[in-house]
Formats: C-alpha cells, structure tokens, sequence
C-alpha cells in the first residue's frame, strides 16, 4: 500500500467520489492533536523539517492546554488502491461550552473517528460529541489511541466502544499517534467506510460556516464547507442570515498552511477572506451563497451563541479600563460568542460584565486577556441567568446578583442542565453525594463494561458553575469525567445573599444562592473576609443579609496601635519613605464606606480555593 | 538608626547647597554625638554600635579626637556654604554608649565644640548612660564641664525582661546612678522599653513603678520594635521568642500614661513624659521642630539647611576618612519643599503643642472631610481643632502614623 500520494486532486475540480470529509472527536488529553500531526506528516501535507508539535493548534492557550479552541480544516492526499483522494480532516474544538461550534463542524463532514485513550477509555464530554455525530448520522469509526502506553488496555476499553455504539471489539483500530502505529491504515480506512459528499453541482451556491477566525494580518478567515454549487475567486457573496454582500478576496484550501485555489466545488472544505474585520459579519452556521445567482433556502442549523455564564471582569488598576475595553473590542473580532456590556461596581470601580459559553470559555478569555493585553484582573464569581417574575407580573432577567430584585418575587427560573458524570464505578457514592448536594436529581445510571458507571442527573446550572468541576475532579482522585447539556429552566426557591462592611453592602459579593445554602455562604464569605481584611482603626462588622434578615456575622477588631514608637534624627528620612510607600499602597485600596479594603482582598475572596487547579499538559 | 535610607552620593568637601542657607534662617543649631560603642550588643538593638571585641580598643581611644577634626570640619564647612553662625541650642551625647568614653573624652568635645560654635546660655546639654557605666565621680566631671543632663537606658526593671532584651546591666545599679546624678545637680532621665516578648502587663506595671519611684524628672517609654536584621527579629522568626503583641502594647502604653499622669507627668511627644515644660528634652524637641543639627560621629545623621545626609557607618572607615579631610558623609538627600512639609507634618503631629491647622490647609493637607473623620473617631481633639490645631488624644498618639496618613493624603 503506497501511503503517500504522487500527485493531488485540484481543488474547485475535484470529483465529490472521491474527497472525504471527516473529523476527530476525542477528549481533552486523548491525543487528538498528535494524532492529526501525525496525518499531517504521513500524507506529506507538512514536511518533518517544518513539523511543530501541535501544529493546528495555532494559539499558545491551545497548545499549553492541550485543548483546541477553534477549529480548523486541512486537506491532505491520499492515494487508496490506485486512485487518489482528498481528506479534509476537521478539527473540531473538543469542550462542552463549545458544542455549538462543535455541531457545525460535525455537520461539515460525513465521518467521524471516535478517538479513545486506550489507557482512560471513553469520557463524558465524548460521549457527548459522539452523540451529536450519531444525531448528524456520520459515519463512526472507533480507535483506540496511545496502545504504545504501558498502561494501555485495549481490549478492554474495545468492548467498552462496541458495547457503547455497536459492532465488534475487533472493529476498532489501534494507532499511536505518537509513533504513528496504526495511523495510514486509518487513513485507508477512512476512505473505505466514509460516505463521499453529495451535492448538486448545478444548483446555486450553498456553503456552510463551520468556523470563522480573525487574523491580523488577513481579517476574518472563514471556513466552509461546501454543499451545492460552487463559488469562485473574484465573486461576490451574500451571507444568507443578514443578506451583506461582500467582495471574494480569496478563495482556498489549507494544506495546512493557505493555498488559494480557482474556487470550491461540491463536497470541497476551504476558506474564504472578504475583507471584513468582525467576525459577527460572518457567523458560524450561516450559509454563503452567491450574489448573482443566490439560493432560496439557506442550509438548516444556524442559531446565535446564546452565553450560559456572565461574570465581571474588572481591572485591578483602575486606569486600565481603557485598555481592557479595547482588549474586548479586540476578542470580539475572532470570537463572536463573547457579549459584554459596561458596568460599574461599588467595589470594583469601572468594569465589564461579559457573557460567556461556559466556565471554560470564560476562564480563556480571561486568560487571554491577562496574556495578550498584559492586564491584571479580578473576575467576579460567575452567576447564571435568572428570569424573575415579580408580584405585579414584571419579569426581570438578572445577570448580575447585585441586580436581583429586593420586591416582592412571585417566581425565579434559573436555568437547568442534564449532567453525564462518568468514573470507575468505586467513586459513585462520592458523587451522589456531591450531586445530591448541589440540588441534583438522579435521572439514571448505567454501566459501561465491568467498572465504569455513567451518571446523569438533573440539576441548577448555578450548581455547576461554582467549582462543582473541581469538586468532582478531588473526589474520584481526578478520574470522573464530566458533561452537561442545557435543559431548559425550573423554577428555584433561590434568595440574595448580601454581604455587608459596616453596614454597606457590597455588591460583589452578593449572590443568588437556594435558600438552604444562604447561611453557609455567608458564614464562609463573612469568615473569609475577616481574614482578609486589615484591621482598621475602629471595629468592622461584617454581615450576610438575606434581606433585612441578618444570617451571619463576623467583626474586625479596631486596630490600636499604630504608630513608630522612636522618631529622632536618624529615623525620620526611613520614615518618611514607609509613608510615601504607604500612600502607594492606599492606591491599591477600595472604599467601601470608611473601610479600606484591599484589591488582593477582593481577589482572594472572589477566588474559590480550589480554583487555582494546575494547567491541563499538552499530549 | 537601622537601615540608611536611599540617597544621593554625598560631596567630598561636604558642603551644602546655597540655595539651603536660605531655609536655616529662623532655625536653632544643635549638635548629636554619636558614641558607636557598647560593651555589649542588645538582641534588640540594632543601633550602629561596636564592642570592642569586634573593633578592637584602639579606635576607641583616639575617638575623641577623631570627633574634634569633623568638629572642625564641620565649622569649615557652615562658613563655605555661607551658613550665617549660630550658638548651639542643645548638645547631646548617644549611642552606643557615649559613658564607655572617659569623662575626660566627653568634656575634650564639649569644650571643642563651645570654643568652634559658642554655647547659647542655660542650653541642655545631655548624655546617654548605661547604669553599669557611670558612678558620682564620673557625672561630677560632667558636670563641672557644664553638662546639665543624663539619661539613663533603665529599660526595665525586670530581670526576666532585661534577659530578653539582652540588657547587661545589674537593675540595682539604676537607682545608684539617678541617686548620684541628683547629688551633683544633673537633671535626670529614663528610657524605658515595653511589649518585649514575655513581658506581662504586670511586669510593666512593676518597672513603670520603679521609674517612679525613682523621682526623675522625665521618663521616656518606646514599646520594643523588632527590626529586621536584629538577634531577635531571628528568635522570633525561627519562634525561639514569641511575636510581640500589638494590642497589649496599646494596653501597656495606655498604662504608662495612666501611671505616669497620676504622678505628675505630662506626655509631650508620644514616646516622651516630663514633669515640666522646663524638664523636656530640648534636644529632641529640636528634631520635632525641624531645626538644624550636625550629627557627630560615625553613621550619624545630619540636617542642616534642608539638606540630611547620614556618615559611614564603621568607625574605621569613618577615622580614615577625617584623617583624610574627606567629608565623612555616606550620602545625602535634599529635601524639596513637599517633602519638608510632609516630615513637619510627621513631626509635629507627635509633640502635645500639635501642629497648626491653617498651616496644614495652607500646603493642602488636612481637608475638611479628613479633619472631622479624626474628630469622630476621637483620634484628635475638638476643642483643639475649634481653636486651630491638631493635637492627637490618647487614643491618637496610638495612632499616630493613621493620622499623619488621614492628614497628608
């Protein structure tokens, strides 16, 4: 079997018999990434010279991480029994918060290799991607990966996949992407078992949006896959949601780096620049057609990123909100599920609250932030949304506890999800405890071979997106795997929780929380405040509130003694350096009434202690 | 005098800007001696001190006339930078432990000192002691010389205390010293040190009493800060010794001043309580005042003109460098005019006369919001404030520092 091919199909005249589209779902740390490197080499596509551990992933939080953020498509030959085809593999970002781009990556291909941790087995957030698959009707083709690790159980996790979608254990490749075992029959056999795309090349134009990602240099690129028809260089477009016409600039293929091409044909992936600046002018799941002779009826599945999770992002050096605002305007190019609006904080000073997809999309952002825009941040807890209804039949929607109405309520929803839990199966007592503890409601369990169970409860969003990930990763020793998916909204017994110094309330600290957790939290944020606190010169209470209803209580001792006792000769140039130092510091002190709090007093109280969990490595 | 602060190189001729001339008008002129020696080193302290262990004795012995040639120096010095001349107001003798010296020593400089610059009349002219170090004979030396004043390091009266402290000295020997220093007309003085670690309340109570009962004019009491680089900074890191607290340091400065009121004494300066106006200490009065003064005498400071700088530390370094006619100043800072009314507002804040309201709105300090926060949190008092000034209460002179904070910022 020859693995490389001599020549390569043209792009914008390939057959559709003989292109492949097709993607790899996979967990986090299975080795995705690898894997597609290694394809990438095999097929001559990059050559070892040039080749960089991770080559798609293109942004230094995706390669530290070892997660893929956003996706991408790239073309590779591949000669099969004489004739030669092209493989558009498409990466597709491998997290829960992004399933929505996930859906739309998956609905650019007709396969999918199910790509498993021969030494883990299969997770929940695959599970999860595997089941959009199945719903888009790809073709699956089960590996197992990593079968050079010691402590790689293939057989077993094998059983386990047939178990889980069908077929026999026999069916499932084994490849290493780390030495590439395995890997060019694979490829062999995703030309076998893979439909080729079909389309009507005569019909007008229809692409699909997979991806749309800024670039400097080169503006919007967009990432299409497409269906009918064909476009050509030199063409003018029209996005189909919003019906802008713009100008085709460039038209192409990655191979993995841009190759501009005459155009796109029936089943081709590739890209398209138009010039425009802002990725929300060319949205993923919107479909592209051609000015001239456009299509009547776009290609289903569009909908707008819709954010799970806002949080307030505030600089920690008040002078930089500028540079924060720019930073956001900047994101919001190449990440149009990014929302943000001004806000102001009694303690936090001038800020952002920002919608985001998930927990770990607001964590990239921030981090981002931090990184390529040198800033220093707080984020504020992160709160879900809650619609209130009010005794007159108002009804709010509350993104921010500060905001949660003090009136008469008549109802709150907050917004529910189902979570898949999966773990050895020695752990599930340990999170039925967890879950049961954040208001969840077991939907069922089931096993997976002999040691595996998969747990699904129902249970408040708000539950989740408070270091629950954490929790559940300490209690089962970091082997549960966890997924969640939106499940409408249920009505809560939820109140406010606010916190006092001296009598003001400060809104960062407020939360929405169920009714029997009030007094643990304001028992744990009064105690860590107090910790947190210097004293001052007279005695600070601090109260948790629910209401006017004082919960818990906790006071700074008055400070008493202040003061150098020696002040002669020598001492006074020391001196009056301490106070210049000190008169820097009070820089760094928020006002809330007469007490003098710290910023790092804000962060450490605003920071679970388990958040600081370390970086997920690379594989 | 731990740490030096960061400053400028200083000249090698010493002299002082022109232009700081200028602010010494309306100032008096003192003079501090520093005497870097100790028989041996307190854990506490982190003066800049030496025994002779670690010197040797001969610097010792040639001190004094080390001391005389920056005297010299000095009168050059003040007459090239155009320094109209001006009698010393005060002179003061520290340490180190300046009674280490012969008497004979100390009086050499004094004379030097009066015959460069001429004494004003009835001026104070004080000596640090250590108990151990001085008996009559050697206080009627001083005396005769014109000295007016001894202050003695009592510390405590404690002898689980003075361990702590490392103090040397017999406790007996306290008493001795003040009797002696009565009897040949000296004015006398105490320092007292509190809050060191073990010391209880009522260990204090026991040494306040026993400065009493001393009868001295004027004691002075500074609760026990630890600094960095000291023996016990390092006990109490490696917890040999336990970390001081701060509130029972409020509560033992609140005691001294219960105790020492009760008796007679007045507080004028936080760590400072003296029977009368006349019995305070003119000399530190000088630096809360911003005056001028020439600190003699390796590694002390100077303030002349708007112009600090500070000497070399080692007394080595500090002989060779006189011997070479070589200004002995390490470095210098000259002091702009915010700076100048930051430290005053430092300063003056501490003394009982407090510091004069107009002037603090005059340099844009003290705002209203500022003035009648000190005033509900009794940090200063009112009736003080309806007639022009700052004057800290009890529960101010604690807080000090906050004050001087609340009034700059």
């Amino acid at each position: 079997m020859s693995p490389r091919a001599n020549s390569k199909l043209e792009p914008s005249k390939t057959n559709p018999d003989f292109i492949r589209n097709f993607c790899i779902i996979a967990h986090i740390d299975h080795g995705k990434s690898t894997l597609a490197d290694r394809m990438l080499q095999l097929t001559g596509v990059v050559d070892d010279r040039s080749m960089r551990a991770q080559y798609l992933d293109r942004m230094d939080i995706e390669r530290e991480r070892g997660i893929t953020i956003k996706s991408q498509a790239v073309r590779m030959p591949w000669e099969f029994e004489k004739q030669v085809y092209a493989l558009n593999m498409i990466d597709t970002p491998g997290h829960v918060d992004f399933t929505y781009e996930v859906s739309r990556s998956l609905a650019a291909c007709e396969g999918a290799v199910l790509l498993v941790d021969a030494a883990q087995g299969i997770e929940a957030q695959t599970l999860a991607n595997l089941y959009l698959a199945m719903e888009n009707d790809l073709t699956i083709i089960p590996v197992l990966n990593k079968i050079d690790l010691p402590a790689a159980q293939p057989e077993k996790y094998a059983e386990e996949l047939a178990n889980l979608i069908g077929g026999n254990p026999e069916d499932c490749l084994r490849v290493s992407g780390k030495t590439g075992v395995g890997v060019d029959e694979l490829l062999n056999k995703i030309i076998q078992t893979v439909p080729h795309p079909v389309g009507d090349p005569n019909a007008p134009a229809r692409a699909m949006i997979f991806d749309s990602v800024y670039d400097s240099y080169r503006g919007v690129v967009t990432y299409v896959r497409m269906v009918d028809g064909s476009l050509s260089n030199r063409e003018k477009i029209t996005m189909m949601s919003t019906k802008a016409v713009h100008d085709l600039l460039e038209i192409g293929v990655s191979s993995p780096e841009p190759e501009p091409t005459k155009g796109l044909g029936v089943g081709e992936v590739g890209y398209l620049i138009t010039g425009v600046k802002d990725v929300r002018q060319s949205k993923v799941g919107d479909t592209v057609t051609t000015a001239m002779k456009s299509a009547a009826v776009a290609l289903k599945g569009y909908s707008e990123p819709k954010p799970m999770v806002y949080s307030g992002i505030y600089p920690i050096d008040g002078s930089d909100y500028p540079i924060l605002r720019e930073a956001l305007d900047k994101l919001k190019l190449s990440d149009a599920s990014l929302v943000y609006e001004p806000e102001t904080s009694v303690a936090l000073g001038f800020g952002f609250r920002c919608g985001f997809l998930g927990l770990l999309h607001l964590e990239i952002i921030t981090e981002r932030l931090e990184r390529e825009f040198n800033l220093e941040l707080i984020a504020t807890a992160p709160s879900v949304i809650y619609e209130v209804t009010l005794d007159d039949k108002k009804e709010i929607t509350v993104t921010n506890p500060s905001e949660y109405p003090t009136g008469k309520i008549a109802k709150v929803l907050e917004p529910m999800v189902r979570a898949t839990i999966l773990s050895p199966k020695d752990y599930v007592g340990a999170i039925m405890e967890l879950c049961q503890g954040r208001r969840g409601v077991m939907v069922d369990m089931q096993y997976f071979g002999t040691d595996r169970v998969q747990l699904r409860y129902d249970m408040p969003l708000a539950e989740i997106v408070f270091d629950f990930f954490d929790h559940l990763k300490s209690k089962t020793q970091g082997y549960a795997s966890l997924d969640y998916e939106e499940n409408g909204l249920a009505q809560g017994d939820l109140v406010k929780v606010d916190i006092l110094l001296q009598g003001e309330q400060v809104d960062a600290f407020s939360a929405i929380v169920h009714k029997d957790k009030a007094y643990a939290y304001g028992v744990m944020m009064t105690t860590k405040l107090r910790e947190l606190i210097p004293r001052q010169q007279f005695e600070v209470p601090i109260q948790a509130a629910v209401g006017a209803r004082i919960i818990a209580r906790e006071s700074i001792r008055a400070m008493r003694k202040d003061v150098l006792a020696k002040c002669y000769g020598g001492d006074i140039s020391r001196k009056r350096k301490l106070l210049e130092k000190q008169k820097e510091g009070k820089k760094r002190m928020k006002m809330v009434g007469r007490v003098e709090v710290p910023q790092e007093a804000f962060i450490a109280a605003l920071t679970s202690d388990s958040e600081k969990k370390g970086k997920k490595k690379g594989d | 005098m731990p740490q030096f602060p960061k400053g400028e190189p200083a000249p090698a001729d010493g002299l002082i800007p022109l232009q700081a001339a200028v602010s010494s008008v309306d100032k008096t002129f003192h003079a501090y001696i520093h005497v870097p020696y100790c028989k041996a080193r307190c854990g506490y302290c982190d003066f800049n001190t030496y025994t002779s262990e670690e010197i040797g004795s001969s610097s010792q012995g040639t001190f004094a006339q080390t001391l005389i040639k920056e005297i010299e120096f000095s009168a050059g010095v003040l007459d090239s930078s155009s320094f109209p001349s001006r009698k010393l107001s005060t002179v003061f003798f520290g340490g180190g432990t300046p009674t280490l010296l012969p008497a004979g020593d100390l009086v050499v400089i004094l004379q030097k000192l009066e015959s460069v610059f001429g004494l004003e009349p009835g001026l104070d002219i004080t000596t640090e002691a250590n108990p151990d170090s001085v008996d009559e004979s050697y206080l009627q030396e001083l005396k005769d010389a014109g000295f007016t004043r001894v202050s003695i390091g009592m510390q405590s009266a404690v002898p689980k205390v003075l361990a702590v402290l490392e103090r040397t000295h017999n406790p007996d020997n306290v008493a001795r010293a003040i009797a002696a220093a009565k009897k040949v007309g000296l004015a006398t003085s105490v320092d007292l040190i509190y809050g060191s670690p073990t010391e209880s309340l009522e260990d204090w109570k026991r040494s306040l009493q026993a400065a009493i009962d001393l009868d001295t004019e004027h004691i002075s009491a500074y609760s026990l800060i630890v600094e960095e680089g000291t023996k016990l900074a390092r006990q109490i890191k490696s917890g040999l010794v336990a970390q001081p607290d701060e509130d029972l340091h409020a509560d033992m400065y609140e005691l001294a001043d219960q105790m020492l009121s009760s008796v007679g004494f007045t507080n004028y300066e936080v760590s400072n309580w003296s029977k009368t106006v006349q019995t305070r200490s003119a000399h530190n009065m000088a630096y809360w005042k911003s005056m001028d003064w020439w600190g003699y005498g390796p590694g002390a400071h100077s303030h002349v003109g708007g112009v600090r700088w500070w000497n070399v530390k080692n007394p080595a370094a500090y002989q060779e460098r006189i011997s070479a006619s070589i200004s002995p100043a390490l470095e210098r800072e000259l002091i702009d005019e915010e700076n100048r009314n930051i430290e005053r507002v430092m300063l003056e804040t501490r003394i009982a006369e407090g510091i004069n309201l107009a002037w603090l709105k005059e340099q844009g300090f003290a705002s209203s919001q500022a003035v009648a926060e000190l005033i509900a949190e009794e940090l200063i008092e009112a009736k003080a404030v309806f007639s022009g000034w700052i004057k800290l209460t009890l529960k101010g002179r604690l807080l000090a520092d906050l004050v001087v904070r609340k009034l700059i910022n």
